[in-house]
């Protein structure tokens, strides 16, 4: 690659992994060596995890380390290519049609015979299917850049089965096909991420065009860097604390464990509350920051107390 | 060299159920040379990215990483030592490779030679335990144990007590390379092979009749149905929107164009809405039946992605509703806890059927899929079919499965064929895998 495309600071694993700590996401090498093949082998990654992981905020912080634009579309039931990939502008093809009505009457006022006629309008018909009339989509959009950029392509769980389908053309070929305007490759093929939470189980042909990652919930120390990097301003004892709590959580039978942005938002409700160290009270009254189930409240209730004890004393 | 590295290694993943596609091997192969052999762990987050795609693929494709990586020393090493071995062949027959590798006690080089004596006994082929003193032997040939016998031999002839000592000698160093071959062999049964025999018991267990099912065969049940349940869900836990197209919907259109004059450049189609699956199971848990009633639950309850609701029921004398207890506790337990509780009465059907009106009724509604499963035996008691045919009235769709064969409907106090005009269908099931045929069946009418 001699041209410059923006894509030149993933150099190495370790280039990525201090890029994306530049701009606040703690990666691990897991992840770095993902995103490293998947620049290489010009390859989109699927990743795939619970909620809450930081899947999403990946493609965002992989945008703001290359600079690069973010395009993102975001996938639920019915999403079809109209809406993810082109749409013609009818109102302006139907405005400019009306506008052009009586310029229109003079260009065909020379035809003497209806076949003329017919000839000559054919031959503007271009006219109103070229690019001046085509609403680009994220897919399109993404198609369409010049240099380096991100296309997210979240919770591709959520589309349909056919949304699906008609993605592998992107996703292998970085190309997409409008029947009136022909195939659009991509200048420069963009960092590709779709993301799933396994609502249901994707398809084989998706899965073999993509690498795949799978982002669980972290380790305590890589938690902690995370958190640290989120909320600057917390005191050392609180973090340890505070992560330890969390992990132990997760360790509970419980129906919806918290994820990385709810323990961030646990220790921004602490520090709003003044707290040094945590104590039973504390933890009881803000527990439905980190729980949103009623059922996982109640159940985390009775061990409540040996867990607020294991992590103050840690 | 390489190359081959990292397509056994595939074959391994493959015989583990974990799918590789061609386009997969090739991306690896790209990966790698990337990324190269050096790096053990990178070398491992790389091909777990690229090879494995799923949760319970990742985790297999770990468990075959080092079971396959501890024994294949990197290639590039491996392209020496080669070299190294066929210049001591070319040296000609006179030096003896058993004997001068357990001289030598190389244990490095002890490993080489058995990785390459491994790769001439062509030992990725492995499939079953039975085979690893086959290969063990293919592989003591390959390292030369005809020369290093017939050295034995010689040393006999000698008789002489320096050559029956050093005959002596050598018959220890058969039986140690023996031992290590055999250790080779089975390591890589398991990396090739396990998961080869593991399908070939799954196959068999799929096919053997539920009543006949050992003890020991419940745990591997239980991942099979697991697996069945996946796959059923897969298909059938497809969006419930059916676009029929051919049928404009006028309001839909006028709506969806007013932007535009009301010229229609966005048709709309009607679209029929597909029901959501319910399956309500009624099982007989009196002795005869209750090994059938424990996998199909079982399989059942594995279903919920494709199926949110189901409700069960268990009865012999009386009936109840058994849902929560299979949903909210460990299900062996749970069913356990449920022949042991209402399956120890007297087998009524009527009563039976009476109590699932009485305090169950509104739970049979017009998209229910009603599952029964049991022999029809009520004992001589009034099998009620009038209550019957108005469930199988009430619900979409009436399943009967029993346990025994259609020669056997209706002997003795069998009321198989009273009950059979309202059902939809009657099945007589046996395997686990008419249990996924019927489900697959139930399902599909769904759609």
């Amino acid at each position: 690659m001699t041209n410059k495309t923006g894509y030149e600071p993933l150099t190495s694993i370790d280039a990525i992994t201090a890029g994306l700590g530049s701009v606040g996401y703690i990666s691990t090498r897991e992840i770095s060596t993902a995103i490293y093949l998947a620049h290489n082998l010009r390859k989109p990654i699927l990743i795939e995890g619970p909620a809450g992981v930081g899947k999403t905020d990946l493609a965002a912080s992989m945008a703001r380390f290359l600079e690069a634009p973010l395009t993102r579309l975001q996938c639920y039931e019915g999403l079809d290519e109209g809406k993810a990939l082109y749409e013609w502008k009818y109102g302006k093809q139907l405005l400019y049609t009306q506008l052009l009505k009586e310029k229109l009457g003079e260009v065909m006022d020379g035809a003497a015979t209806l076949d003329a006629a017919f000839t000559k309008l054919t031959s503007f018909e271009d006219l109103f299917f070229s690019e001046t009339f085509l609403e680009p989509r994220p897919l399109l959009t993404a198609m369409q850049q010049e240099a380096a950029s991100v296309l997210l392509i979240d919770e591709i769980d959520k589309s349909d089965e056919e949304f699906e389908a008609f993605l592998l053309e992107v996703l292998s070929d970085y190309q997409v096909t409008v029947p009136e305007i022909g195939t659009i490759k991509a200048k420069v093929p963009p960092l590709v991420i779709l993301t799933s939470n396994n609502i249901r189980e994707l398809g084989d042909a998706l899965k073999r065009r993509c690498l795949h990652l799978h982002i669980g919930f972290p380790e305590a120390e890589r938690e902690r860097a995370i958190v640290r990097a989120r909320v600057p301003d917390i005191a050392d004892n609180l973090l340890t604390q505070l992560v330890v709590f969390v992990q132990g959580l997760r360790d509970l039978d419980i129906r919806k464990q918290p994820s990385i942005s709810e323990t961030v938002d646990w220790a921004r409700t602490l520090i709003l509350m003044h707290a040094n160290d945590l104590d039973e009270d504390m933890v009881r009254t803000t527990l439905n920051v980190l729980l949103k189930h009623e059922s996982d409240i109640a159940a985390v209730d009775k061990d409540l107390r040996k867990l607020t004890r294991t992590s103050a004393a840690s | 060299m390489a190359e081959q590295v990292l397509t056994d290694f595939i074959r391994a993943l493959r015989s583990a159920d974990v799918r590789v596609s061609t386009g997969e091997s090739i991306d690896a192969a790209e990966a790698v040379k990337l990324i190269g052999y050096g790096d053990r762990s990178l070398l491992l987050n790389t091909l777990r990215c690229v090879l494995a795609k799923s949760p319970s693929e990742k985790e297999a494709h770990d468990r075959l990483f080092d079971l396959y990586f501890s024994r294949t020393a990197p290639p590039a090493e491996q392209n020496t030592s080669q070299d190294n071995q066929e210049n001591s062949d070319d040296d000609g027959g006179g030096e003896d490779d058993l004997l001068s590798l357990l001289e030598a006690g190389d244990e490095t080089q002890i490993a080489m030679a058995m990785e390459q004596a491994g790769r001439d006994a062509e030992l990725a082929d492995i499939r079953f335990s039975t085979q690893i003193s086959y290969y063990a032997q293919q592989m003591m040939k390959s390292l030369g144990l005809e020369r290093l016998e017939g050295k034995m031999m010689q040393a006999f002839r000698e008789r002489t007590d320096e050559g029956n000592a050093r005959a002596e000698e050598l018959i220890e160093g058969r039986k140690e390379m023996f031992g290590r071959a055999r250790e080779h062999a089975k390591q890589a049964f398991e990396t090739f092979g396990a998961g080869a025999t593991l399908a070939f018991r799954e196959d068999f267990l799929a096919d053997t009749a539920i009543t006949a099912l050992d003890v020991r065969d419940l745990e591997r049940m239980r991942v099979l149905v697991q697996k069945i349940a996946k796959r059923l869900a897969v298909k059938h836990s497809r969006r419930r929107r059916k676009k029929n197209r051919g049928q404009l919907d006028v309001r839909k259109t006028l709506r969806a164009n007013a932007g535009f004059d009301g010229v229609p450049f966005e048709l709309a189609w009607k679209q029929t809405k597909r029901d959501k699956p319910k399956i309500v199971a009624v099982c007989d848990v009196s002795g005869s039946v209750a090994r059938v009633v424990r996998f199909f639950l079982m399989l059942l309850y594995s279903l919920n992605e494709a199926v949110p609701d189901i409700e069960s029921f268990a009865f012999s004398g009386r009936l109840e509703n058994v849902g929560d207890t299979l949903e909210n506790e460990d299900f062996a337990v749970a069913m356990d806890t449920i022949i042991n509780k209402i399956g120890m009465s007297s087998t009524d059907y009527g009563q039976s059927l009476s109590d699932l009106k009485m305090n169950h009724w509104d739970i049979i509604d017009r998209r229910t899929t009603l599952i029964i499963l049991g022999d029809g035996r009520s004992n001589y008691g009034d099998p009620r079919v009038d209550i019957f045919q108005e469930a199988a009235a009430r619900a979409k769709r009436t399943i009967w499965l029993s346990p025994e064969g259609e020669t056997q409907w209706g002997s003795g106090d069998s009321e198989m064929l009273r009950y059979r005009p309202y059902c939809d269908s009657m099945q007589h099931v046996t395997t686990i895998k008419d249990l996924e045929r019927i489900l697959d069946e139930a399902l599909s009418k769904y759609n």
